[in-house]
């Protein structure tokens, strides 16, 4: 077998605008509705299984009645250096060339060393058998697998929307467009605060914000060199 | 062992004597093992439950994913190490009084080690397709993440497993040579084949004496590998009270601490069920006090170390961790240092205490307790209060996991009880070599025991 040098011309990443987000949510219900990601009932939640692969944060800020909130979308964060990749001892977490961080479901054995690893703790595991409640079952997207309990689950940056839109540019003999691709959270953002593209296209919109000099990575002090980027908020709150 | 001025026991009577763990089980054995299958029954039962239903019947989280289980596994190495160390270190420095212990606690570490092995695998999400992590050829050709600190534990472990067994077996067959000429039925036939033809020829010592000590010498650096492999699960993570490089000579004290208490609390019930309190005397007790003092005298520094540079450092979210844990498990801490410091060191430097077999039981006893807690204390803290604030959640055993453990226990001591039964527990050869080359030389006008010819 010959092994072939992997290279890719994508670098997926994200730049989220923390002065735009509004914490509604939409984002976190475009994830559930795209990904086959298990329904939690209240019970689940608040055991701390979830299975949210999109969290938004909310933090108060200042002291009564001067208190503001603040939110901080928190998804994987698809990192260069991943802590979870590593670990797992049957490559179920690996990168990929567009280096996107993957999750191989059928290959998991469900140590979730990985989801101890990930810093960001956005790793979530199927502790149950998840169930679609009819007609939910009926929505279930064919183009994903529908994970069974026992393996851990993440953020793909929506792989098959990806994957979907490469075969075609490849058919079409191009690169892929920028802004041809979106994963569904950031479709879906109604102040779009979330921006996805090429970050290795210098002059893609994802590229261009990502050279703000507000931006920051969530704990970049660990040098996991995330893939998505956060633009700082709150210039007009006294914090 | 004998004293000065009292007889020698004939061989036959030594034999009878240390063999007599090997006597038919009486009622009340049967009653203890049958005590023991009922606990193994039921930690099997909560673990299919947990297969049948779901990661959910345990108090795990996110971002708590390792808990109870890893817990466990990390003890019962830990207990494994003891009777490698103590058995090799002592059989390598030629301490005499290592003799009558050799067998409890090569047995120990056999048993614990398998027991330990169970947990990575309880622990998986879908137990059944436990052989990815084995590098076994396939069609698709895929191999296991050689990265991956549990693929080194597996590995460790399973080397673990082979060369403690190897370990046990080569000190049992000359024991097994005279168990088998003292039995008969089916017994003759298994000890027949188990005793590979031993014959007890000079040939045969002498090459057996080589085997074991090269053995002897080659079992340590395993078994420091082993758990500092163990230590590598938590120290190459990037999690917050786990990344830390003492931590692999830190576990392996740790686990030489459990075990040599371990190794105390079998030889005190050894010593009581089968009457052998000619063998196992004060002066072992005495002994192995020291080794506990010595070892946890290790730990104390160990653990001040790790504590005091991070205190000192004071990185925040390092200092979060130990702050959480101080003030969630303040009693669990309290007990852990007490019985893994305190206790052992101040108790351990009197010479009474050390002779006082209740006393030995208590302390022994009570370091393995906090050893569970230390460890439990190492892995949970961390996972709860990890580095994104809005993620920190607490854990809470469940049945099921407590139930597994107690499984798990039970187990250990069932192999052991049905071991006592079926296998020398004292080291009949090792002990009577000792007896033949014990010599009363005369210093004046008093007459000591003295050991004839070159120990090997």
């Amino acid at each position: 077998m010959k092994m072939e040098k992997l290279t890719s011309p994508y670098k997926w990443g994200m730049v989220i605008d923390l002065d735009r987000c509004t914490g509604c949510g939409a984002c976190v219900v475009a994830c559930q509705a795209e990904n086959n990601v298990g329904i939690s009932d209240k019970k689940q939640i608040s055991e701390g299984r979830d299975m949210h692969w999109l969290r938004i944060e909310r933090f108060w800020v200042g002291e009564y009645p001067d208190v503001r909130a603040r939110f901080l979308p928190v998804m994987c964060q698809h990192c260069h250096d991943a802590p979870c990749e590593p670990v797992c001892p049957v490559y179920a977490s690996y990168h990929n060339p567009d280096g996107l961080n993957g999750q191989v479901y059928n290959r998991c054995v469900g140590t979730r060393y990985c989801g101890n690893n990930c810093p960001y703790a956005v790793r979530v595991f199927n502790f149950y058998t998840q169930e679609w409640p009819s007609p939910l079952d009926n929505q279930l997207s064919p183009d994903i697998t529908v994970r069974s309990r026992g393996v851990m689950e993440k953020c793909s940056f929506c792989i098959q929307r990806i994957r979907r839109v490469k075969e075609e540019a490849k058919g079409e003999g191009r690169l892929i467009r920028d802004g041809e691709v979106q994963p569904a959270c950031a479709q879906t953002c109604p102040s779009e605060a979330m921006t996805f593209g090429n970050l290795a296209d210098h002059r893609s919109r994802a590229a261009r914000l990502a050279r703000s000099p507000r931006r920051f990575h969530l704990l970049e002090n660990l040098g996991t060199h995330p893939s998505v980027i956060y633009l700082k908020g709150g210039g007009r709150e006294h914090v | 062992m004998s004293d000065t001025g009292v007889t020698p026991k004939s061989a036959s009577q030594l034999n009878d004597e240390m063999l007599s763990s090997m006597r038919p089980p009486t009622k009340r054995w049967f009653i203890l093992a049958f005590f023991l299958g009922l606990v193994v029954a039921w930690g099997l039962g909560a673990f299919t439950w947990q297969v049948t239903h779901g990661m959910y019947v345990t108090g795990k989280n996110r971002p708590c994913m390792w808990a109870l289980y890893i817990t466990g596994f990390v003890f019962w190495v830990g207990m494994s190490h003891s009777g490698t160390m103590v058995s090799s270190i002592l059989r390598l420095s030629q301490a005499n009084w290592r003799r009558p212990i050799l067998r409890a606690a090569e047995a120990m570490t056999v048993f614990s080690i398998t027991v330990a092995g169970l947990f990575p695998l309880i622990h998986l999400g879908r137990n059944w397709i436990f052989f990815y992590l084995i590098p076994y050829p396939n069609q698709r050709g895929l191999w296991p993440n050689f990265r991956s600190p549990l693929l080194w534990d597996m590995m460790a472990i399973t080397t673990y497993i082979i060369g403690s067994s190897l370990f046990l077996y080569l000190g049992l067959l000359p024991d097994l040579a005279i168990v088998r000429d003292r039995s008969i039925g089916w017994r003759r036939t298994l000890y027949t084949i188990l005793a590979m033809g031993w014959r007890g020829s000079a040939h045969e010592w002498s090459v057996y004496h080589k085997a074991s000590t090269l053995m002897a010498a080659l079992i340590i650096p395993v078994a420091v590998s082993v758990h500092s492999i163990v230590a590598w699960d938590f120290a190459v993570t990037v999690v917050p009270g786990w990344h830390s490089t003492i931590f692999p000579p830190y576990f392996v004290i740790g686990a030489i601490l459990s075990g040599i208490a371990a190794v105390i609390t079998l030889m005190i019930i050894i010593r009581r069920a089968f009457h052998l309190e000619e063998y196992l005397t004060a002066q072992h007790f005495d002994n192995m006090g020291k080794l506990l003092l010595m070892i946890s005298l290790l730990w104390a520094y160990a653990y001040f170390v790790e504590v005091q540079t991070t205190w000192y450092a004071h990185e925040p979210i390092e200092w979060e961790v130990f702050q959480f844990m101080a003030g969630k498990y303040t009693l669990p801490l309290i007990i852990m240092l007490i019985g893994n410091a305190v206790l052992p060191i101040t108790a351990m430097c009197f010479k009474k205490l050390r002779r006082s077999i209740g006393m030995m039981l208590v302390v022994s006893l009570w370091v393995n307790v906090s050893m569970f807690l230390e460890r439990f204390l190492i892995i949970v803290p961390s996972l709860s209060h990890k580095n994104m604030p809005f993620m920190w959640n607490v854990y809470h055993p469940s049945l099921v996991e407590s139930s597994v453990n107690l499984g798990a226990l039970a187990g250990f001591a069932l192999m052991y009880t049905l071991f006592c039964k079926l296998f020398p527990i004292i080291g009949v050869t090792d002990v009577r070599e000792l007896e033949v080359r014990q010599a009363e030389v005369a210093m004046g006008r008093a007459r000591l025991a003295s050991i004839a010819g070159k120990d090997e």
